[in-house]
């Protein structure tokens, strides 16, 4: 046996090792339940409607009940077995957002309930909201630069 | 019932076909690339947020409801469409606000629900 000199060959090695994940199985899976998160929240959102609220308040409400669902269900332990099935399909959609935030807060709770929880809720979310939310700004400052309507080219 | 009547089959479809697209690209994302569920996520909300901006995404929430707001694209879609409607009525000031309103709704709920969830949550068996 040859001892592992590089990382490439180590890398190399790793690959010819792993099995391959089917990749085609995967993106069906990730398909059909992220079809289906989807779809649940256009049904709240039509019912929403429905009852006469305009089209911001309902995505809020969609965004809230379909966070707030998968808060509990990552709390419950289910999340991760939807999540090991569907891969992508269940982490794209808003419902991975909020599962981002409930695991690694079970995970730490035995630091406390201010440090361990509160403070680890965002290993994973902080980046998403950091530059989501610096992106927000960064646009408002070019649009207010190129105050036209040139920069909404369609 | 009236609301199942009332309701646009043909929309619901589109959404499921759009969002299943949109979480296909994640999944291809994963398998093909050594992206952790992290970095994936920035690239969502950061792709959705240009896309706003540049007011392409619109087109894709007409056109499919739900399925392209519910995936984080849609999270970043909200955000640069708060921050460029902010800049409208209150200049530079509204760069900074507008985004973080938008989506204030589901920011808090997420902090919210999250630390409840946490709260409530059994301690992880490590058992499979």
């Amino acid at each position: 046996m040859n001892p592992i000199e590089t990382n490439k060959t180590y890398q190399e090695y790793v690959d010819k090792k792993s099995p391959n994940s089917p990749i085609v199985k995967n993106c069906f899976n990730a398909f059909l339940i992220g079809g289906l998160i989807c779809s649940i929240g256009q049904v709240i959102f039509n019912y929403c409607k429905y009852r006469g609220m305009d089209i911001q308040m309902s995505n809020t409400i969609v965004s809230i009940i379909l966070i707030g669902l998968s808060a509990f269900l990552t709390g419950l332990n289910l999340f991760n077995r939807i999540g090991k099935f569907a891969g992508a399909g269940s982490l794209v959609p808003i419902t991975g957002f909020a599962n981002s935030i409930v695991s690694p807060a079970m995970e730490y709770k035995s630091e406390g309930y201010v440090m361990g929880v509160g403070g680890k809720m965002f290993t994973v979310a902080g980046p998403v909201l950091v530059f989501g939310i610096s992106a927000s700004i960064l646009i408002g400052i070019i649009f207010l630069i190129f105050n036209t309507q040139a920069i909404t080219f369609v | 019932m009236d609301f199942f009547q009332s309701m646009d089959w043909m929309q619901l479809i589109r959404c499921f076909i759009v969002g299943g697209i949109i979480c296909i690209i994640g999944q291809i994302l994963i398998d093909k690339t050594k992206l952790t569920p992290a970095r994936i996520l920035v690239i969502f909300v950061t792709t959705g947020a240009i896309l706003g901006g540049l007011g392409l995404y619109q087109h894709l929430v007409d056109f499919a409801g739900c399925g392209a707001t519910v995936p984080l694209t849609g999270f970043g879609n909200l955000l640069a469409k708060g921050a460029i409607e902010e800049v409208k009525t209150s200049g530079l000031l509204g760069a900074f606000i507008g985004g973080t309103k938008a989506a204030a709704g589901g920011i808090a709920a997420a902090i919210f629900f999250g630390y409840i969830a946490s709260l409530i949550a059994k301690p992880k068996m490590k058992k499979q």
